[in-house]
Protein backbone atom coordinates (compact mmCIF):
# COMPACT_ATOMS: atom_id res chain seq x y z
CA UNK A 1 0.00 0.00 0.00
CA UNK A 2 1.48 3.68 -1.21
CA UNK A 3 1.83 5.84 1.43
CA UNK A 4 -1.23 8.24 2.58
CA UNK A 5 -0.66 11.69 1.24
CA UNK A 6 -2.35 12.80 4.04
CA UNK A 7 -2.52 11.51 7.54
CA UNK A 8 -4.39 12.51 10.73
CA UNK A 9 -2.67 11.14 13.54
CA UNK A 10 -4.91 11.17 17.41
CA UNK A 11 -6.17 15.13 16.44
CA UNK A 12 -8.28 16.56 19.13
CA UNK A 13 -9.73 20.18 19.27
CA UNK A 14 -12.36 21.23 22.13
CA UNK A 15 -14.29 24.71 22.69
CA UNK A 16 -14.33 24.92 26.25
CA UNK A 17 -15.79 21.60 27.46
CA UNK A 18 -17.21 20.73 24.33
CA UNK A 19 -15.02 18.09 21.93
CA UNK A 20 -15.45 18.82 18.69
CA UNK A 21 -12.66 16.82 17.22
CA UNK A 22 -11.84 13.96 19.49
CA UNK A 23 -9.05 11.74 18.72
CA UNK A 24 -9.70 11.40 14.88
CA UNK A 25 -7.27 9.40 12.78
CA UNK A 26 -7.90 8.85 9.03
CA UNK A 27 -6.04 9.15 6.30
CA UNK A 28 -6.15 9.47 2.32
CA UNK A 29 -4.40 7.56 0.07
CA UNK A 30 -3.16 8.61 -3.41
CA UNK A 31 -5.78 9.07 -5.68
CA UNK A 32 -8.18 8.17 -3.29
CA UNK A 33 -11.67 9.60 -2.35
CA UNK A 34 -12.17 9.46 0.95
CA UNK A 35 -15.65 10.95 2.18
CA UNK A 36 -15.97 11.82 5.67
CA UNK A 37 -20.19 11.94 6.40
CA UNK A 38 -21.97 12.27 10.15
CA UNK A 39 -25.31 14.36 11.19
CA UNK A 40 -25.03 17.84 11.30
CA UNK A 41 -22.89 19.22 14.49
CA UNK A 42 -20.66 16.26 13.70
CA UNK A 43 -17.46 18.22 13.97
CA UNK A 44 -17.39 18.13 10.14
CA UNK A 45 -16.27 21.81 9.14
CA UNK A 46 -13.94 21.82 12.48
CA UNK A 47 -12.11 19.05 11.31
CA UNK A 48 -12.08 20.80 7.70
CA UNK A 49 -10.29 23.94 9.60
CA UNK A 50 -7.61 22.19 11.25
CA UNK A 51 -6.95 20.19 7.64
CA UNK A 52 -7.06 23.34 5.86
CA UNK A 53 -4.88 25.45 8.54
CA UNK A 54 -7.26 28.00 9.26
CA UNK A 55 -7.73 26.51 12.76
CA UNK A 56 -5.10 24.63 14.86
CA UNK A 57 -5.93 21.72 16.78
CA UNK A 58 -5.28 21.16 20.60
CA UNK A 59 -2.93 18.31 20.05
CA UNK A 60 -2.12 15.49 17.48
CA UNK A 61 -0.57 16.03 14.08
CA UNK A 62 -1.28 16.16 10.80
CA UNK A 63 1.05 14.39 7.94
CA UNK A 64 0.87 15.78 4.55
CA UNK A 65 2.94 14.54 1.23
CA UNK A 66 5.74 13.48 3.47
CA UNK A 67 5.72 16.17 5.90
CA UNK A 68 4.12 17.15 9.21
CA UNK A 69 2.51 20.14 8.29
CA UNK A 70 0.81 20.77 11.90
CA UNK A 71 2.28 23.89 12.67
CA UNK A 72 2.13 25.09 9.24
CA UNK A 73 -0.10 28.74 7.83
CA UNK A 74 -2.88 28.06 5.43
CA UNK A 75 -1.49 29.60 2.97
CA UNK A 76 1.91 27.41 3.35
CA UNK A 77 -0.50 24.58 3.31
CA UNK A 78 -1.79 25.16 -0.06
CA UNK A 79 1.23 26.33 -1.36
CA UNK A 80 2.50 22.60 -0.67
CA UNK A 81 -0.51 21.10 -2.70
CA UNK A 82 -3.41 21.14 0.07
CA UNK A 83 -6.19 22.92 -1.50
CA UNK A 84 -9.66 23.31 -0.08
CA UNK A 85 -12.72 24.29 -1.10
CA UNK A 86 -15.65 26.19 0.65
CA UNK A 87 -18.83 25.14 1.99
CA UNK A 88 -19.91 29.00 1.52
CA UNK A 89 -18.91 29.83 -2.00
CA UNK A 90 -15.14 32.18 -1.53
CA UNK A 91 -14.63 33.14 -4.81
CA UNK A 92 -13.40 36.88 -5.89
CA UNK A 93 -16.73 38.06 -6.79
CA UNK A 94 -15.46 41.38 -8.50
CA UNK A 95 -12.96 39.46 -10.77
CA UNK A 96 -14.13 37.59 -14.09
CA UNK A 97 -14.33 33.85 -13.90
CA UNK A 98 -10.62 33.91 -15.73
CA UNK A 99 -9.18 36.36 -13.24
CA UNK A 100 -10.22 34.08 -10.34
CA UNK A 101 -8.08 31.39 -11.60
CA UNK A 102 -5.62 33.29 -13.00
CA UNK A 103 -4.89 34.53 -9.95
CA UNK A 104 -4.28 30.49 -8.46
CA UNK A 105 -2.08 30.28 -11.72
CA UNK A 106 0.19 33.30 -10.57
CA UNK A 107 -0.14 32.10 -6.82
CA UNK A 108 1.26 28.74 -8.21
CA UNK A 109 4.47 30.39 -9.64
CA UNK A 110 5.76 32.00 -6.42
CA UNK A 111 5.71 35.49 -5.25
CA UNK A 112 3.68 38.07 -7.06
CA UNK A 113 5.82 41.04 -6.15
CA UNK A 114 5.83 41.96 -10.27
CA UNK A 115 4.60 45.51 -10.74
CA UNK A 116 5.39 46.58 -14.39
CA UNK A 117 4.05 44.10 -16.83
CA UNK A 118 -0.13 44.19 -17.38
CA UNK A 119 -1.32 40.75 -16.02
CA UNK A 120 -4.92 40.89 -17.74
CA UNK A 121 -2.77 41.01 -21.24
CA UNK A 122 -0.75 38.12 -20.19
CA UNK A 123 -1.50 35.73 -23.06
CA UNK A 124 0.28 32.94 -21.21
CA UNK A 125 -1.36 33.02 -17.87
CA UNK A 126 -4.92 33.71 -19.42
CA UNK A 127 -4.50 30.76 -21.43
CA UNK A 128 -3.63 28.38 -18.69
CA UNK A 129 -6.61 29.74 -16.79
CA UNK A 130 -9.05 28.75 -19.69
CA UNK A 131 -7.77 25.54 -20.18
CA UNK A 132 -8.71 24.99 -15.97
CA UNK A 133 -12.14 26.60 -16.86
CA UNK A 134 -13.18 24.18 -19.61
CA UNK A 135 -12.15 21.50 -18.26
CA UNK A 136 -15.57 22.26 -15.34
CA UNK A 137 -17.34 23.21 -18.86
CA UNK A 138 -17.11 26.92 -17.99
CA UNK A 139 -15.32 28.02 -20.90
CA UNK A 140 -18.03 30.45 -22.43
CA UNK A 141 -17.98 32.02 -18.62
CA UNK A 142 -14.62 33.18 -18.72
CA UNK A 143 -15.55 36.97 -18.87
CA UNK A 144 -18.28 37.14 -16.63
CA UNK A 145 -17.81 38.69 -13.28
CA UNK A 146 -17.70 35.65 -10.96
CA UNK A 147 -20.18 37.61 -8.43
CA UNK A 148 -22.80 37.27 -10.94
CA UNK A 149 -22.45 33.29 -11.98
CA UNK A 150 -25.14 31.02 -11.04
CA UNK A 151 -24.72 28.84 -8.03
CA UNK A 152 -23.55 26.07 -9.26
CA UNK A 153 -20.94 27.79 -11.61
CA UNK A 154 -19.67 29.14 -8.37
CA UNK A 155 -19.30 25.44 -7.26
CA UNK A 156 -17.49 24.46 -10.35
CA UNK A 157 -15.10 27.93 -10.14
CA UNK A 158 -13.82 26.88 -6.74
CA UNK A 159 -12.92 23.35 -8.42
CA UNK A 160 -11.30 24.97 -11.11
CA UNK A 161 -9.37 27.86 -9.05
CA UNK A 162 -8.45 24.90 -6.78
CA UNK A 163 -7.26 22.69 -9.57
CA UNK A 164 -5.00 25.76 -11.28
CA UNK A 165 -3.09 25.60 -7.98
CA UNK A 166 -1.75 22.21 -8.92
CA UNK A 167 -3.12 19.84 -5.73
CA UNK A 168 -1.66 16.81 -4.06
CA UNK A 169 -5.20 16.61 -2.24
CA UNK A 170 -8.34 18.17 -2.89
CA UNK A 171 -10.45 18.94 0.28
CA UNK A 172 -13.93 19.34 -0.32
CA UNK A 173 -16.00 21.34 2.06
CA UNK A 174 -19.39 20.19 1.29
CA UNK A 175 -19.42 20.82 -2.89
CA UNK A 176 -23.15 19.85 -3.46
CA UNK A 177 -24.31 22.39 -0.59
CA UNK A 178 -27.09 24.61 -1.69
CA UNK A 179 -27.23 23.02 -5.40
CA UNK A 180 -30.30 21.71 -7.42
CA UNK A 181 -30.38 17.88 -8.18
CA UNK A 182 -29.27 18.62 -11.69
CA UNK A 183 -26.31 20.69 -10.69
CA UNK A 184 -25.23 17.59 -8.17
CA UNK A 185 -25.80 15.22 -11.09
CA UNK A 186 -23.62 17.44 -12.76
CA UNK A 187 -20.80 18.17 -9.83
CA UNK A 188 -21.01 14.17 -9.29
CA UNK A 189 -19.80 13.69 -12.92
CA UNK A 190 -17.27 16.26 -12.94
CA UNK A 191 -15.88 14.88 -9.37
CA UNK A 192 -15.82 11.24 -10.91
CA UNK A 193 -13.86 12.72 -14.07
CA UNK A 194 -11.34 13.95 -11.49
CA UNK A 195 -11.12 10.47 -9.27
CA UNK A 196 -7.50 9.30 -9.33
CA UNK A 197 -5.95 12.22 -10.81
CA UNK A 198 -6.39 13.90 -7.31
CA UNK A 199 -6.47 12.13 -3.79
CA UNK A 200 -9.42 14.13 -2.04
CA UNK A 201 -11.20 14.22 1.17
CA UNK A 202 -14.93 14.79 0.73
CA UNK A 203 -17.19 16.29 3.50
CA UNK A 204 -20.86 16.04 2.03
CA UNK A 205 -24.32 15.48 3.13
CA UNK A 206 -25.61 14.20 0.32
CA UNK A 207 -25.45 10.57 0.36
CA UNK A 208 -26.06 9.44 -2.67
CA UNK A 209 -23.31 11.56 -3.91
CA UNK A 210 -20.85 9.74 -1.14
CA UNK A 211 -22.01 6.44 -2.04
CA UNK A 212 -21.35 6.97 -5.99
CA UNK A 213 -17.89 8.73 -5.64
CA UNK A 214 -16.15 7.47 -2.39
CA UNK A 215 -13.52 4.65 -1.91
CA UNK A 216 -13.79 4.99 1.38
CA UNK A 217 -16.17 6.25 4.11
CA UNK A 218 -15.53 7.92 7.43
CA UNK A 219 -18.40 8.38 9.76
CA UNK A 220 -18.20 11.65 12.26
CA UNK A 221 -20.57 11.50 15.36
CA UNK A 222 -19.77 14.05 18.08
CA UNK A 223 -16.38 14.63 16.85
CA UNK A 224 -15.37 10.83 16.88
CA UNK A 225 -14.55 8.63 14.38
CA UNK A 226 -17.27 5.97 15.09
CA UNK A 227 -16.54 3.81 11.50
CA UNK A 228 -14.35 3.62 8.32
CA UNK A 229 -14.48 1.40 5.54
CA UNK A 230 -15.81 0.25 1.86
CA UNK A 231 -19.25 1.99 1.10
CA UNK A 232 -20.61 -1.71 1.54
CA UNK A 233 -19.43 -2.01 5.15
CA UNK A 234 -20.83 1.56 6.31
CA UNK A 235 -23.90 0.62 4.87
CA UNK A 236 -23.78 -2.30 6.56
CA UNK A 237 -22.53 -1.09 10.05
CA UNK A 238 -25.31 -1.48 12.41
CA UNK A 239 -23.46 1.39 14.61
CA UNK A 240 -23.30 3.83 11.43
CA UNK A 241 -26.85 2.92 10.70
CA UNK A 242 -28.35 3.74 14.39
CA UNK A 243 -26.26 7.21 14.34
CA UNK A 244 -27.09 8.59 11.18
CA UNK A 245 -28.23 6.42 8.19
CA UNK A 246 -31.55 5.49 10.12
CA UNK A 247 -32.08 8.94 10.74
CA UNK A 248 -31.44 10.04 7.18
CA UNK A 249 -33.60 7.21 5.91
CA UNK A 250 -36.29 8.17 7.85
CA UNK A 251 -36.30 11.80 6.58
CA UNK B 1 -18.37 46.98 -10.36
CA UNK B 2 -18.56 47.23 -13.80
CA UNK B 3 -19.91 45.02 -15.85
CA UNK B 4 -18.34 46.51 -18.85
CA UNK B 5 -15.44 44.47 -21.01
CA UNK B 6 -11.68 45.33 -19.75
CA UNK B 7 -11.04 47.27 -22.94
CA UNK B 8 -14.40 49.34 -22.91
CA UNK B 9 -13.70 50.45 -19.33
CA UNK B 10 -9.54 51.28 -20.35
CA UNK B 11 -11.09 53.24 -23.38
CA UNK B 12 -12.82 55.21 -21.40
CA UNK B 13 -10.47 56.24 -18.14
CA UNK B 14 -8.12 56.74 -20.95
CA UNK B 15 -10.52 59.09 -22.56
CA UNK B 16 -10.98 61.13 -19.06
CA UNK B 17 -7.19 61.15 -18.56
CA UNK B 18 -6.32 62.81 -21.67
CA UNK B 19 -9.29 65.12 -21.30
CA UNK B 20 -7.96 65.78 -17.99
CA UNK B 21 -4.41 66.35 -18.20
CA UNK B 22 -4.80 68.49 -21.50
CA UNK B 23 -6.74 70.72 -19.18
CA UNK B 24 -3.97 70.98 -16.38
CA UNK B 25 -1.55 71.44 -19.62
CA UNK B 26 -3.43 74.28 -21.19
CA UNK B 27 -4.50 76.20 -17.92
CA UNK B 28 -1.54 78.31 -17.38
CA UNK B 29 -1.21 79.54 -20.99
CA UNK B 30 -5.34 80.50 -20.15
CA UNK B 31 -4.09 82.00 -17.26
CA UNK B 32 -1.44 83.99 -19.22
CA UNK B 33 -3.60 85.33 -21.81
CA UNK B 34 -6.21 86.09 -18.97
CA UNK B 35 -3.15 87.76 -16.74
CA UNK B 36 -5.15 85.96 -13.58
CA UNK B 37 -2.18 84.41 -11.81
CA UNK B 38 -4.12 82.85 -8.80
CA UNK B 39 -5.69 80.19 -11.08
CA UNK B 40 -2.15 78.99 -11.18
CA UNK B 41 -1.17 78.80 -8.08
CA UNK B 42 -4.79 77.55 -6.80
CA UNK B 43 -4.12 74.40 -9.92
CA UNK B 44 -0.76 74.00 -8.63
CA UNK B 45 -2.67 72.95 -5.13
CA UNK B 46 -5.11 70.90 -6.88
CA UNK B 47 -2.68 68.90 -8.50
CA UNK B 48 -0.11 68.47 -5.07
CA UNK B 49 -3.68 66.65 -3.64
CA UNK B 50 -4.38 64.94 -6.34
CA UNK B 51 -1.04 63.24 -5.99
CA UNK B 52 -2.20 62.30 -2.59
CA UNK B 53 -5.33 61.59 -3.24
CA UNK B 54 -3.94 59.27 -5.75
CA UNK B 55 -1.73 57.54 -3.58
CA UNK B 56 -4.54 57.27 -0.69
CA UNK B 57 -6.80 55.84 -3.63
CA UNK B 58 -4.38 52.90 -4.38
CA UNK B 59 -4.32 51.76 -0.74
CA UNK B 60 -7.99 52.60 -0.17
CA UNK B 61 -9.95 51.86 -2.87
CA UNK B 62 -8.30 48.59 -4.35
CA UNK B 63 -6.44 47.60 -1.14
CA UNK B 64 -9.77 48.33 0.93
CA UNK B 65 -6.90 50.28 3.49
CA UNK B 66 -9.03 53.19 5.12
CA UNK B 67 -5.88 55.14 6.32
CA UNK B 68 -6.83 57.64 8.50
CA UNK B 69 -3.56 59.01 8.74
CA UNK B 70 -2.92 59.53 5.73
CA UNK B 71 -2.00 63.33 5.44
CA UNK B 72 1.22 62.22 8.07
CA UNK B 73 2.84 61.94 4.91
CA UNK B 74 1.88 64.53 3.26
CA UNK B 75 3.07 66.93 6.36
CA UNK B 76 6.23 64.61 7.13
CA UNK B 77 7.18 64.86 3.53
CA UNK B 78 6.76 68.67 4.22
CA UNK B 79 8.96 68.79 7.11
CA UNK B 80 11.72 66.98 5.14
CA UNK B 81 12.27 69.79 2.18
CA UNK B 82 12.01 72.43 5.06
CA UNK B 83 14.17 71.21 7.54
CA UNK B 84 16.70 70.06 4.94
CA UNK B 85 16.04 73.73 3.80
CA UNK B 86 16.67 75.27 7.08
CA UNK B 87 20.31 73.83 7.65
CA UNK B 88 21.07 75.16 3.79
CA UNK B 89 20.57 71.71 1.66
CA UNK B 90 18.11 72.90 -0.77
CA UNK B 91 19.25 70.67 -3.65
CA UNK B 92 16.53 68.19 -5.33
CA UNK B 93 19.65 65.56 -5.62
CA UNK B 94 19.52 65.32 -1.43
CA UNK B 95 15.87 66.39 -0.73
CA UNK B 96 13.96 64.45 -2.70
CA UNK B 97 15.30 60.92 -1.48
CA UNK B 98 15.52 61.86 2.24
CA UNK B 99 12.11 62.50 1.70
CA UNK B 100 11.11 59.61 0.12
CA UNK B 101 13.06 56.93 2.08
CA UNK B 102 12.10 59.02 5.73
CA UNK B 103 8.38 58.61 4.37
CA UNK B 104 9.06 54.98 3.12
CA UNK B 105 10.46 54.36 6.74
CA UNK B 106 7.76 55.71 8.61
CA UNK B 107 5.45 53.79 6.28
CA UNK B 108 6.88 50.28 6.55
CA UNK B 109 6.87 50.85 10.32
CA UNK B 110 3.27 51.85 10.91
CA UNK B 111 2.17 50.03 8.47
CA UNK B 112 3.90 46.45 9.79
CA UNK B 113 2.03 47.20 12.62
CA UNK B 114 -1.50 48.98 11.82
CA UNK B 115 -1.67 46.30 8.73
CA UNK B 116 -2.25 43.59 11.80
CA UNK B 117 -5.70 44.81 12.47
CA UNK B 118 -8.75 45.02 9.80
CA UNK B 119 -11.75 48.07 9.53
CA UNK B 120 -12.09 50.14 12.39
CA UNK B 121 -9.16 48.99 14.13
CA UNK B 122 -6.93 50.09 11.21
CA UNK B 123 -9.01 53.25 10.75
CA UNK B 124 -7.80 54.05 14.32
CA UNK B 125 -4.37 52.50 15.13
CA UNK B 126 -3.56 55.02 11.32
CA UNK B 127 -5.61 57.78 13.07
CA UNK B 128 -3.43 57.33 16.40
CA UNK B 129 0.08 57.00 13.87
CA UNK B 130 -1.41 60.49 12.07
CA UNK B 131 -1.47 62.28 15.31
CA UNK B 132 1.67 61.20 16.91
CA UNK B 133 3.31 62.92 13.64
CA UNK B 134 1.08 65.88 14.24
CA UNK B 135 1.98 66.49 17.82
CA UNK B 136 5.61 65.46 17.16
CA UNK B 137 5.76 68.45 14.13
CA UNK B 138 4.17 70.50 16.80
CA UNK B 139 6.61 70.26 19.71
CA UNK B 140 9.40 70.99 17.28
CA UNK B 141 10.35 73.94 18.89
CA UNK B 142 13.66 74.11 16.85
CA UNK B 143 10.98 74.47 13.57
CA UNK B 144 8.72 76.78 14.31
CA UNK B 145 6.51 74.06 16.75
CA UNK B 146 3.09 75.03 16.26
CA UNK B 147 3.70 78.22 14.18
CA UNK B 148 5.40 76.03 11.63
CA UNK B 149 8.61 76.79 9.60
CA UNK B 150 9.07 79.42 6.40
CA UNK B 151 11.27 78.39 3.61
CA UNK B 152 13.12 81.39 2.15
CA UNK B 153 12.99 79.85 -1.25
CA UNK B 154 12.25 76.62 -3.49
CA UNK B 155 13.75 73.11 -3.88
CA UNK B 156 16.86 73.78 -6.49
CA UNK B 157 17.95 71.16 -9.06
CA UNK B 158 21.61 70.50 -9.09
CA UNK B 159 22.34 74.48 -8.45
CA UNK B 160 19.29 75.79 -10.55
CA UNK B 161 16.83 78.17 -9.04
CA UNK B 162 14.52 77.38 -11.87
CA UNK B 163 11.99 76.16 -9.86
CA UNK B 164 11.19 79.57 -8.10
CA UNK B 165 9.47 80.04 -11.66
CA UNK B 166 5.89 79.80 -11.69
CA UNK B 167 5.48 78.30 -14.62
CA UNK B 168 8.05 75.93 -14.51
CA UNK B 169 7.13 74.65 -10.99
CA UNK B 170 3.40 74.10 -12.27
CA UNK B 171 4.75 72.02 -15.04
CA UNK B 172 7.35 70.01 -13.02
CA UNK B 173 3.86 69.41 -10.56
CA UNK B 174 2.19 68.53 -13.15
CA UNK B 175 4.96 66.13 -14.26
CA UNK B 176 4.58 64.26 -11.09
CA UNK B 177 0.97 63.99 -11.20
CA UNK B 178 1.44 62.77 -14.37
CA UNK B 179 4.45 59.99 -13.22
CA UNK B 180 2.11 58.97 -9.99
CA UNK B 181 -1.11 58.69 -11.98
CA UNK B 182 0.12 56.26 -14.14
CA UNK B 183 2.99 54.82 -12.16
CA UNK B 184 -0.52 54.39 -9.98
CA UNK B 185 -2.19 52.52 -12.75
CA UNK B 186 0.25 50.42 -13.61
CA UNK B 187 0.73 48.88 -10.26
CA UNK B 188 -3.60 48.31 -10.34
CA UNK B 189 -2.84 46.60 -13.51
CA UNK B 190 0.26 44.27 -12.79
CA UNK B 191 0.10 40.97 -11.00
CA UNK B 192 1.03 42.49 -7.61
CA UNK B 193 -2.37 45.00 -8.23
CA UNK B 194 -4.43 41.69 -8.68
CA UNK B 195 -3.70 40.34 -5.55
CA UNK B 196 -4.26 43.36 -3.81
CA UNK B 197 -7.63 43.81 -5.30
CA UNK B 198 -8.11 40.37 -4.56
CA UNK B 199 -7.57 40.40 -1.02
CA UNK B 200 -9.43 43.24 -1.09
CA UNK B 201 -12.57 41.09 -2.00
CA UNK B 202 -11.91 37.23 -0.10
CA UNK B 203 -8.91 37.70 2.24
CA UNK B 204 -9.67 33.68 2.59
CA UNK B 205 -9.65 32.93 -0.71
CA UNK B 206 -6.44 34.27 -1.25
CA UNK B 207 -4.95 31.93 1.33
CA UNK B 208 -6.84 29.41 0.00
CA UNK B 209 -4.84 29.68 -2.87
CA UNK B 210 -1.53 30.17 -1.23
CA UNK B 211 -1.06 33.96 -1.10
CA UNK B 212 -0.42 35.80 2.51
CA UNK B 213 -2.14 39.24 1.45
CA UNK B 214 0.13 41.01 4.71
CA UNK B 215 3.50 41.78 2.28
CA UNK B 216 1.12 42.82 -0.41
CA UNK B 217 -0.70 45.50 1.66
CA UNK B 218 2.37 46.64 3.38
CA UNK B 219 4.42 47.32 0.12
CA UNK B 220 1.38 48.75 -1.70
CA UNK B 221 1.14 50.92 1.85
CA UNK B 222 4.88 51.83 1.61
CA UNK B 223 4.36 53.20 -2.04
CA UNK B 224 1.51 55.11 -1.12
CA UNK B 225 3.38 56.66 1.80
CA UNK B 226 6.02 57.47 -0.67
CA UNK B 227 4.41 59.18 -3.31
CA UNK B 228 2.05 61.49 0.10
CA UNK B 229 5.47 62.49 0.76
CA UNK B 230 6.07 63.30 -2.64
CA UNK B 231 3.13 65.81 -2.73
CA UNK B 232 4.11 67.06 0.65
CA UNK B 233 7.58 68.00 -0.58
CA UNK B 234 5.78 69.86 -3.19
CA UNK B 235 3.55 71.26 -0.93
CA UNK B 236 6.16 72.37 1.19
CA UNK B 237 7.29 74.28 -2.52
CA UNK B 238 4.41 75.67 -3.56
CA UNK B 239 3.56 77.41 -0.21
CA UNK B 240 7.38 78.05 0.64
CA UNK B 241 5.71 77.00 4.09
CA UNK B 242 5.30 74.09 6.66
CA UNK B 243 2.94 73.92 9.17
CA UNK B 244 1.90 70.91 11.49
CA UNK B 245 -1.91 71.62 10.46
CA UNK B 246 -0.58 70.03 6.78
CA UNK B 247 -0.75 66.54 9.15
CA UNK B 248 -3.77 66.79 11.13
CA UNK B 249 -6.79 64.37 10.99
CA UNK B 250 -8.87 66.82 9.49
CA UNK B 251 -6.77 66.68 6.56
CA UNK B 252 -6.46 63.09 6.43
CA UNK B 253 -10.36 63.10 5.92
CA UNK B 254 -10.02 65.65 3.80
CA UNK B 255 -7.95 63.25 1.62
CA UNK B 256 -10.66 60.33 1.91
CA UNK B 257 -13.46 62.02 1.29
CA UNK B 258 -11.80 63.37 -1.97
CA UNK B 259 -10.98 59.79 -2.80
CA UNK B 260 -15.02 58.99 -2.31
CA UNK B 261 -16.33 62.01 -3.93
CA UNK B 262 -14.11 61.21 -7.22
CA UNK B 263 -15.23 57.53 -6.84
CA UNK B 264 -13.77 54.46 -4.85
CA UNK B 265 -11.34 52.35 -7.10
CA UNK B 266 -10.78 54.80 -10.11
CA UNK B 267 -7.36 56.48 -9.92
CA UNK B 268 -8.63 59.14 -12.49
CA UNK B 269 -11.64 59.62 -9.98
CA UNK B 270 -9.13 60.67 -6.94
CA UNK B 271 -7.95 63.29 -9.17
CA UNK B 272 -11.49 64.40 -9.70
CA UNK B 273 -12.21 64.11 -6.54
CA UNK B 274 -9.12 66.62 -5.66
CA UNK B 275 -10.25 69.29 -7.96
CA UNK B 276 -13.87 69.10 -7.08
CA UNK B 277 -13.78 69.41 -3.51
CA UNK B 278 -10.86 72.35 -3.38
CA UNK B 279 -12.75 74.02 -6.41
CA UNK B 280 -15.93 73.68 -3.94
CA UNK B 281 -14.30 74.71 -0.97
CA UNK B 282 -12.81 77.91 -2.70
CA UNK B 283 -16.18 78.94 -4.45
CA UNK B 284 -18.40 78.19 -1.87
CA UNK B 285 -16.36 79.96 0.74
CA UNK B 286 -16.36 82.99 -0.99
CA UNK B 287 -20.24 83.03 0.00
CA UNK B 288 -20.52 81.77 3.24
CA UNK B 289 -17.78 80.83 5.81
CA UNK B 290 -20.36 78.28 6.46
CA UNK B 291 -19.50 76.17 3.46
CA UNK B 292 -18.99 72.95 4.68
CA UNK B 293 -23.04 73.17 5.17
CA UNK B 294 -23.29 72.84 1.74
CA UNK B 295 -20.71 70.64 0.91
CA UNK B 296 -21.77 68.36 3.47
CA UNK B 297 -25.00 67.50 1.72
CA UNK B 298 -23.53 67.72 -1.44
CA UNK B 299 -20.96 64.71 -0.53
CA UNK B 300 -24.31 63.16 0.60
CA UNK B 301 -26.04 63.43 -2.92
CA UNK B 302 -23.03 62.18 -4.52
CA UNK B 303 -22.62 59.42 -2.32
CA UNK B 304 -26.18 58.19 -2.60
CA UNK B 305 -26.79 58.60 -6.61
CA UNK B 306 -23.79 58.29 -8.03
CA UNK B 307 -21.85 55.54 -5.72
CA UNK B 308 -18.98 55.17 -8.21
CA UNK B 309 -18.21 58.76 -7.61
CA UNK B 310 -18.63 62.02 -9.50
CA UNK B 311 -16.12 60.42 -12.28
CA UNK B 312 -19.37 57.43 -12.70
CA UNK B 313 -21.66 60.81 -13.72
CA UNK B 314 -19.46 62.02 -16.45
CA UNK B 315 -21.06 60.47 -19.90
CA UNK B 316 -20.07 57.06 -20.89
CA UNK B 317 -19.79 56.19 -16.82
CA UNK B 318 -20.69 53.04 -15.03
CA UNK B 319 -24.12 53.03 -14.68
CA UNK B 320 -24.72 51.19 -11.82
CA UNK B 321 -21.78 51.58 -9.77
Amino acid sequence: MAEPILALDDLCKAYGALKVTSHVSLDVRPGEIHAVIGPNGAGKTTLIGQISGSLAPDSGRIRFDGRDVTALPMHARAHAGLLRSFQITEILPAFTARENVALALQAREGHSFRFWRNVSRDADLNARADACLAELGLEARAEVPAGTLSHGEKRALELAIAMACEPKLLLLDEPMAGTGREETDRLVEVLRALKGRYAMLLVEHDMSAVFALADRISVLVYGEIVATGTPEEIRDNPRVREAYLGEEAVA
Amino acid sequence: MSTQSAPARLSRELIGALIVFALFAGLPILADAMGDTFVVFFTIRIMVFAIAAVSLSLILGYGAMVSFGHAAYLGLGAYCVAILAEHGIWDVTVSLPVTLAVCGLFALVTGAISLKTRGVYFIMITLAFGQMAYYTATSLSAYGGDDGLTMWGRTEILGSTALGDRTVFYYVVLGCLLTCYLLARMIVASRFGRVLQGAKQSEMRLRAIGIDPYAYRLIAYVIAGMMAGLAGALLANAAEFVSPAYMSWHRSGELIVMVVLGGLGSLLGAIVGAASFLVLEEVLSHFTEHWRLIFGPFLVLVVLFGRGGLISLLPGGRKNG
